[in-house]
C-alpha cells in the first residue's frame, strides 16, 4: 500500500509482453478510464450522502434515516430514482447543444482528475505542466454550463449561466494567482515534483505567511470555482429556480449534479496535494518515533484525509455563509481578492530572492 | 490613507463576521445531543409534546366523571368558524332554583382553526387544549366529537363561582 508504482509497473510489464506497445497504450488508456469512471460514481453517491448528513448536522437535524441503517442507502435509491426518470426537453431547445452540454462538464472533470497524485505512483498522467493543465482544463466545464443555459431556451437558465460564466472568469484569477505562489517556492509545475519538494514539510508549513494567505484566497476562489455556496448564484434556487439546469431531468441532470460533486473533489485534491504536501505525512521536526507512526499510514489515506478536510470546510461554508448577489461577488473578486493576491505573489517573491522559506 | 484603513477595516470585519458565523454552525455540528429532530413512528412511546401545543379540545374531567361546563355558551360565541355548539337543557335543581345544564358538548375537530379562543373565553376554565395530533380518520362524521362523556355532570360549587 505504500507504493503504487510496483503495481502499475507490474500490470504495464504483464500487459507489453503479450501485446503490441499500441495495443498496450490502448489496454491500459481503456483501464485508466474504467478506473475513474468507477471512482466517479462512487465518489459522487458518498459525497451526496455525507453533504446530506453534514448539512443536517450543521441545522440541527439528523438527514436521511430511513433507506437502510442511518440512510446509508439514500443515495443509490437517488440514483436509480434518476436512471429511470424521462428525459424532457423543452420544444423550443436547440437539442444538440442541449444533449451535448452535460457530458462537455463531464469531460471536463475527466480531463482534470488525471492530473491528481493520488498515491505515490498512482497518478495517471505526469505532465511538467501539471498545474497550469488543471487549471486550464478544469475551466472548461464553463463552457458547458454557458451552453446549457443557452439551449434551454429558458430566461432562468440563460440568467444562471450568464453569472456563472462572470463568476468563473473571474475567480480564475484568483486560482492562478494563489497557485503561483508554490510554483515559485518549489519552482515547478509539475505535481509529482511539488510533492517531492514536500517531503521536509508542507509548503504551508514551510512557505509561513504568503502561502497560508495563498491557501485563503485558493479555498475561497475555488469555492467560487464550483458553483457551490454562498457563491450558487448561478443555480440560486431562490430566485432562478436551478439556473443552467433548470430543464434537464433524469440522467443528463445527474451529470450536472455529479460534475459539481468531482469538481469540489478536483478543487480540494489540488489544494491538498499544492498546500498541504498530498499523500506525504506529517512530520514533526526530529520527532523520529511520532514520524515512524505518521510514516506507517498509507499515503493514499493521508490523501482522503487531507481532501475530506478541505471538503469539509467548503461544505461548512456552504451551510453558514448567505449567498452573494452578483454585484457583490464581482466586488468580492476584482476588489478584494485580486489585488490581495497579486499583493501576495510580489510578496513571495520577496521571501523566495531572500530565502525566508524554510 | 484613510482609504486603505477603511478597506483594511472592511476585510477584517468581514473575515470576524463570518467567523462568527461559522463559530455558531461549528456548535452545533459538534453537539449532536442537540439535534431537534424527532423520529416519530419510533419514539412514539416516548414522544413529549410541546406544552403550548394544540392538538384538539377537550373537557376536563375528574375521576368522579365530572366537569366544569356550566353550558353558558361563551366558547360557541367566541368561536370563529362554528366549531363548537352547545345543547343545554334547563332543569330544576334541589334548592328548587332553575339551573342551566349542557346535554351535549359538539365539536367539530375538521372546522377547528386550533386558535385557542375557546379556552380564553370559558369563564370557568372547563375546556383546554390537549396534547395529541394523530387525529386521522377513515370517515369524516368521525371528526364531529361529543365532549361531555355520558352520565357526566357539573361539579358542586362551579356555578356559584362563575356569577360571581
Amino acid at each position: 500500500m505504500q507504493d503504487f508504482s510496483l503495481l502499475t509497473r507490474a500490470i504495464h510489464d504483464n500487459l507489453s509482453s503479450h501485446l503490441s506497445p499500441t495495443l498496450t497504450q490502448v489496454t491500459e488508456m481503456v483501464i485508466v478510464a474504467v478506473c475513474f469512471l468507477t471512482f466517479f460514481a462512487l465518489t459522487g453517491m458518498i459525497m451526496v450522502y455525507v453533504e446530506r448528513k453534514v448539512c443536517a448536522l450543521f441545522q440541527q437535524r439528523l438527514g436521511p434515516m430511513r433507506v437502510g441503517p442511518w440512510g446509508l442507502a439514500q443515495s443509490f435509491a437517488d440514483f436509480i430514482k434518476l436512471l429511470f426518470k424521462e428525459p424532457l426537453m423543452t420544444r423550443q431547445a436547440d437539442s444538440f447543444i442541449f444533449n451535448l452540454a452535460p457530458f462537455i462538464i463531464i469531460i471536463s472533470s475527466f480531463m482534470a482528475i488525471a492530473v491528481i497524485p493520488f498515491a505515490k505512483g498512482l497518478q495517471a498522467l505526469d505532465f511538467d505542466i501539471g498545474i497550469f493543465y488543471v487549471t486550464a482544463v478544469s475551466s472548461i466545464g464553463v463552457v458547458s454550463i454557458l451552453l446549457a443555459g443557452w439551449s434551454s431556451s429558458n430566461k432562468y437558465s440563460l440568467i444562471g449561466a450568464i453569472r456563472s460564466g462572470a463568476q468563473v472568469l473571474s475567480y480564475e484569477i484568483s486560482i492562478g494567482l494563489s497557485l503561483l505562489t508554490i510554483v515559485m517556492l518549489s519552482g515547478t509545475l509539475q505535481f509529482s515534483t511539488i510533492i517531492q519538494s514536500q517531503a521536509n514539510g508542507w509548503w504551508i508549513f514551510k512557505g509561513h505567511l504568503p502561502v497560508i494567505f495563498a491557501f485563503i484566497i485558493y479555498v475561497i476562489a475555488g469555492t467560487a470555482e464550483t458553483n457551490r455556496g454562498p457563491f450558487d448564484i448561478a443555480e440560486a434556487e431562490s430566485e432562478l429556480t436551478a439556473g443552467f439546469h433548470t430543464e434537464y431531468s433524469g440522467i443528463k441532470f445527474s451529470f450536472f449534479f455529479l460534475a459539481e460533486y468531482i469538481n469540489m473533489f478536483i478543487i480540494s485534491a489540488i489544494a491538498a496535494t499544492v498546500f498541504l504536501g498530498g499523500w506525504m505525512p506529517f512530520h514533526m521536526g526530529s520527532w523520529d518515533a511520532f514520524n515512524g507512526i505518521m510514516d506507517f499510514i498509507p499515503p493514499l489515506a493521508w490523501f482522503v484525509l487531507k481532501v475530506g478536510g478541505i471538503m469539509f470546510l467548503m461544505m461548512w461554508f456552504r451551510w453558514t455563509f448567505p449567498r452573494l448577489r452578483i454585484d457583490q461577488l464581482l466586488t468580492l473578486e476584482w476588489k478584494y481578492l485580486m489585488p490581495l493576491s497579486i499583493l501576495n505573489v510580489v510578496f513571495t517573491a520577496f521571501i523566495v530572492v531572500s530565502g525566508w522559506h524554510f | 490613507m484613510s482609504e486603505v484603513g477603511e478597506y483594511i477595516r472592511d476585510v477584517v470585519t468581514g473575515v470576524k463576521s463570518l467567523l462568527k458565523g461559522m463559530k455558531v454552525t461549528g456548535h452545533y455540528i459538534s453537539h449532536p445531543s442537540e439535534i431537534v429532530t424527532q423520529q416519530y413512528p419510533e419514539n412514539r412511546e416516548t414522544l413529549q409534546m410541546f406544552d403550548r401545543f394544540r392538538g384538539e379540545v377537550v373537557l376536563l374531567h375528574d375521576e368522579n366523571n365530572e366537569h366544569k361546563c356550566t353550558g353558558c355558551s361563551a366558547c360557541e360565541i367566541a368561536c370563529p368558524n362554528g366549531t363548537i355548539r352547545i345543547v343545554s337543557n334547563q332543569i330544576v335543581n334541589e334548592a328548587g332554583k332553575k339551573q342551566k345544564i349542557i346535554d351535549t358538548f359538539v365539536y367539530n375537530l375538521a372546522m377547528c382553526t386550533f386558535c385557542n379562543l375557546c379556552i380564553k373565553a370559558c369563564p370557568t376554565d372547563a375546556i383546554v387544549m390537549a396534547q395529541n395530533f394523530e387525529h386521522a380518520t377513515f370517515e369524516r362524521t368521525e371528526l364531529v366529537k361529543i365532549l361531555n362523556r355520558p352520565g357526566s355532570k357539573i361539579m358542586e360549587g362551579v356555578e356559584e363561582k362563575s356569577t360571581d
